[in-house]
């Protein structure tokens, strides 16, 4: 017998050349013990000769060959080694293990694809789809593992760059029946090493198969959460690669989007399933272009705006985070330039990794691949892809630095001081000229907000501002101090003014244009006076019109008038009044005019006449005709501002000196020539002070 | 939102004078001390040590004038310096040491800080504004020879030489300066021929610093005015306007780009230190901590990047040392 089955093995090796008898040998007739039939059909693997029938099988389909047949054939094939072990009872050779057999199923599968190839190329018909099933079946049975850990490197390595390989791949795959496409395309997804395998394995798939499409677009991205980060970004990369396949891409988004934002599922789903969505959407959003998100711009808002608001509303710290980090990523992607949201929580490993997941598709794509590659930062630098033997050229900005908030870089305000005592301290002492400026411009505010605490410190300030000199060069720095020394004076006038013209007899030289300053800084004060003192011309308007308003100069016209009429004819070190300095003089006498004219109806103005006629009477004969006008002047303004009764009554002899100095002879009563004398002081005091002003 | 602008790592105090100029040495390996060199209104120059943040050394060279410059040549312990005494001195810190081996009168009075250029294995080339105006003499260290004078042609009417930067392509090819006017323009200096490349209007006031990347062949200027003017260098060496910044507020004392290109940094008169990004001229970030102008920037020689610092010298007598932008 032991030769006989030598003889049968030997008999049944040869015959074994087509499926059909491979099939009888398997139903096993009982005169074969199934020892034999398992070392023949060990050997018969051993020899390759499975990828023989296959390919025997894909030849007869191309010729409509039986379907029972190959049914069976492909029942044998894929269940050979459960079939093996149920006949030996667990003592089958190691061939047959699950473990050694896909794969070697994988390679054979490889063998007939070449062949399908080589037989393309050659210009013959063939059909794949026996091996489609062979695919299907084992990978529904569970066995993708196996059998893909063999097809997927060779594939993506025939695939590379070779466009017939790629098409035998996709024609491998959608020939696998709806029933098993599930098992094949997640087995792809889990396997392939990158997107861009993916893409080339696949082709478009899910575009053309709805079952794939299902799978792909709706169970593994919502119904299932149990795959890896590395399974999305594959998955989505895919869809992102073709332009047909990115609508696919966007579907996905707005469907995932949905339950993103749905209130149900934030509550009802599992934190693992949320984060697993959370990740699948960051991964869309970083593969879209602008023009696409330029289109769906308005949905991405409303969605996120809906869905961040259910996420903050949920109890778990874990969900409120997901939905802000979603949330900000979504406002980045769609906020371009403007503000965008920005959430405060805690930046963990999680954080971390979802926030890593937005960074550019393309990049994410490149890393999935897991090949090692040198990343020259700066500019575009092409980069060489080992996969497709081609450099892809990159973009890398410089946007990768944040900028720091930069609100409070404003203008520099060089502060001024607020208090006029820290004015007086710039002045006086201080360096830093960008201050000294700002107060030289701000004091006359300062002076005119502050009358009681200028009041303190008037002198000194008025002191100060006399003798300030241009540090810098400011525009309008003499109106500016001319204005803050007025401003002092008005507010002060009693003991500043006095101190102001104890300087016209002071014995320094320098001062001299400061004095000339006072004295137009006199007559700018009493400008300011005028300006409020109602007057009206015209002939036959008396002083009683006048009179009806009150002179707010009453209190303090004393205090100007006679200092500065004082002393005079004393000789001093700086002046020589009845000298040489006829200017000075000249002016002196214009001032006390004025001085006098804005007098009227105050306390003080007889004597104030007085003592002017005195001093008209003292420089009558001046060599200088712009003193004798000044002193006309003052003769006017003391006709117009001395009420007649107290003229008449009180200086009847001065008046009457006078009056023979001016008029020579007297050629009509006194009250009438007084008169004719006022309505003509009055016509020539209109002319001074428009002179004046 | 973004986040809020850094405080200062850590503050330097004790300079009791302005500072000019400031120099970080922190290449070494342990047990070498990260050190930066300041120079200050008094004439002092300053060592300070950067793990105690407590002065070392002080050096004491100038005759109580401001000293505006400092660099190190080649290694820590060889420190060049210029001051308003009308010098520049070359000092030997090692062991201890604080003296002065050399020094080179140039008769020059003006604020015009030097540039030093590593040519070959111990020798360097040193600009500096020369005795005459418009001038700026080179010299060879350390044997002190000259090498050219850049004088303008007569009626350039370009001022006083303001700023300088020494710079060569690669070691080896030949050395170019650049040199920024009282009147607002760079001119590219040929120094071997002594002439000039090309010039440009950058301002319209004084050119008060300037800064130049070789690689990229781009330069930022900085003037007493607003505008931060960028420049390139073409292919025929022809200077032309790339881009202009306006400033918040007006005056930059100095401008320094981090030697990985990444970031500038510029000290500004109204005493803020601004960050931007180099490549495109982004502003990243505004430093605020000084009281009175800063006068000068400079970024740290770390070899760990995220050790870097940057450190800014003031009127107000303080060096803020920042740590800014380190993860790139």
């Amino acid at each position: 017998t032991k030769l006989s089955s030598v003889m049968l093995h030997a008999h049944l090796l040869l015959s074994v050349k087509r499926g059909r008898d491979l099939i009888q040998l398997l139903s096993s007739s009982p005169s074969v013990h199934p020892r034999e039939v398992i070392e023949v059909l060990e050997q018969f693997l051993q020899e390759g000769r499975i990828s023989a029938l296959m390919w025997e099988v894909c030849q007869q389909q191309a010729q409509a060959g039986s379907p029972e047949l190959q049914e069976a054939l492909l029942n044998k094939i894929v269940c050979l080694p459960d079939h093996v072990s149920n006949k030996l009872q667990g003592k089958n050779p190691a061939v047959f293990f699950p473990q050694n057999y896909f794969p070697l199923l994988g390679g054979a599968v490889i063998q007939v694809l070449q062949k399908i190839s080589d037989s393309l190329r050659g210009g013959l018909d063939c059909s794949i789809s026996f091996v489609s099933h062979v695919l299907g079946k084992v990978c529904v049975h569970g066995r993708q593992k196996e059998i893909l850990s063999v097809l997927v490197p060779r594939l993506t390595d025939l695939t590379k760059s070779d466009c017939i390989w790629q098409r035998i791949c996709w024609r491998l795959v959608e020939c696998v029946p709806d029933r098993w496409m599930e098992a094949v395309v997640l087995g792809f997804v889990q396997r392939a090493p990158g997107a861009d395998v993916l893409s080339r394995l696949l082709g478009n798939l899910v575009v053309k198969n709805k079952k794939a499409q299902f799978v792909v677009t709706q169970k593994v991205l919502l119904l299932q959460y149990c795959h890896t980060t590395a399974v999305l970004q594959n998955l989505l990369g895919y869809l992102s690669l073709d332009s047909l396949r990115r609508a696919l891409l966007i579907k996905v988004l707005q469907e995932l989007l949905e339950t993103w934002g749905s209130s149900s599922a934030v509550k009802h789903s599992p934190p693992e399933q949320q984060q697993y969505i959370s990740k699948a959407i960051l991964i869309c959003l970083s593969h879209l272009k602008e023009p696409e998100i330029e289109s769906c711009r308005q949905e991405l808002l409303t969605s996120m705006m809906e869905g961040v608001k259910c996420h903050l509303d949920s109890n778990l710290p874990q969900i409120r985070r997901l939905g802000m980090i979603v949330a900000e990523s979504i406002s980045s992607k769609i906020n371009t330039d403007g503000p965008v949201l920005k959430f405060q929580y805690e930046e963990d490993e999680e954080a971390r990794e979802l926030k890593s997941l937005l960074v550019d598709g393309v990049m994410t794509m490149l890393c999935a691949g897991s090949f090692t590659f040198v990343w020259i930062a700066g500019e575009r630098k092409n980069i060489y892809s080992p996969w497709t033997n081609s450099c892809l050229y990159f973009f890398y900005s410089d946007d990768d630095l944040i900028p720091y908030d930069m609100s409070e870089d404003k203008e520099l305000k060089i502060k001024a001081p607020v208090y006029i005592r820290d004015c007086i301290e710039v002045l006086t002492g201080s360096e830093d000229v960008d201050k000294w400026e700002a107060t030289v411009k701000t004091l006359e505010s300062l002076v005119r907000k502050n009358p009681a605490a200028t009041r303190e410190v008037s002198v000194e300030l008025a002191k100060i501002l006399l003798h300030l000199e241009e540090k810098t060069c400011i525009e309008g720095f003499v109106e500016l101090r001319q204005r803050a020394q007025v401003a002092v004076l008005t507010t002060d006038p009693i003991p500043v003014s006095p101190s102001l013209l104890s300087f016209f007899h002071l014995r320094h030289r320098q001062k001299f244009k400061q004095l000339k300053s006072l004295a137009s800084l006199i007559e700018s004060r009493m400008l300011h006076a005028v300006s409020r003192l109602h007057f009206s011309l015209g002939q036959g308007q008396s002083q009683a019109e006048l009179a009806s308003s009150p002179n707010e100069f009453n209190s303090v016209v004393g205090h100007f008038f006679f200092p500065l009429i004082q002393h005079f004819d004393r000789p001093l070190t700086t002046f020589d009044l009845l000298g040489e300095d006829h200017f000075v003089l000249g002016r002196l006498v214009h001032t006390l005019a004025i001085l006098m004219y804005l007098a009227v109806n105050t306390v003080a103005v007889t004597a104030m006449g007085k003592a002017l006629l005195e001093f008209v009477w003292a420089l009558r004969f001046h060599t200088d005709s712009y003193v004798r006008q000044g002193l006309l002047s003052c003769i006017s303004s003391m006709l117009l501002s001395v009420p007649t009764e107290r003229l008449l009554q009180d200086m009847t002899e001065e008046l009457l000196e006078t009056q023979s100095w001016l008029g020579g002879k007297m050629w009509c009563t006194p009250v009438f020539f007084w008169v004719v004398m006022q309505s003509l002081c009055s016509i020539s005091l209109i002319v001074i002070v428009a002179v004046m002003s | 939102m973004a986040l809020p602008p850094p405080d200062p790592q850590f503050v330097l105090r004790g300079t009791s004078a302005a500072v000019h100029t400031l120099h970080f040495s922190c290449g070494g390996q342990e047990p070498d001390i990260p050190t930066l060199f300041s120079g200050s209104e008094n004439g002092f120059i300053h060592v300070w040590n950067l793990k105690t943040h407590r002065v070392d050394t002080e050096l004491d060279g100038h005759e109580r004038k401001s000293v505006y410059c400092v660099e190190t040549i080649g290694s820590k312990n060889r420190l060049l310096s210029q001051g308003r005494d009308q010098r520049i001195c070359l000092w030997d810190l090692a062991e201890g040491r604080t003296s002065v081996t050399d020094s080179v009168f140039t008769e020059n009075v003006g604020f015009c800080r030097c540039s030093l250029l590593k040519v070959a294995q111990g020798r360097w080339l040193v600009a500096m504004a020369a005795k005459a105006l418009e001038e700026v003499q080179v010299l060879e260290l350390p044997s002190k020879t000259s090498v050219c004078t850049l004088k303008p042609e007569v009626g350039a009417k370009l001022g006083m030489p303001m700023c300088l930067k020494l710079w060569q392509l690669n070691c080896g090819s030949q050395p170019l300066l650049l040199a920024g006017y009282e009147d607002g323009s760079v001119v590219l200096w040929n120094l071997s021929m002594g002439k000039v490349l090309s010039q440009l209007v950058c301002h319209q006031e004084p050119v008060m610093s300037l800064d130049f990347d070789s690689e990229k062949a781009k330069g930022i200027s900085g003037s007493s005015e607003k505008v931060l003017s960028i420049w390139s260098l073409n292919e025929q060496q022809n200077l032309q306007v790339y881009k202009t910044h306006k400033l918040v507020n007006a005056g930059i004392s100095d401008i320094t780009i981090r030697p990985d290109k990444k970031i500038l940094a510029t000290a500004g008169w109204d005493h803020r230190i601004r960050i931007f990004g180099w490549k495109k001229l982004k502003p990243l970030a505004v430093l605020n901590y000084h009281t009175a102008t800063v006068h000068c920037v400079s970024f740290s020689d770390h070899k760990n990047p995220s050790e870097r610092l940057l450190a800014a010298g003031s009127k107000d007598h303080r060096i803020s040392i920042w740590s800014i932008y380190t993860q790139t």
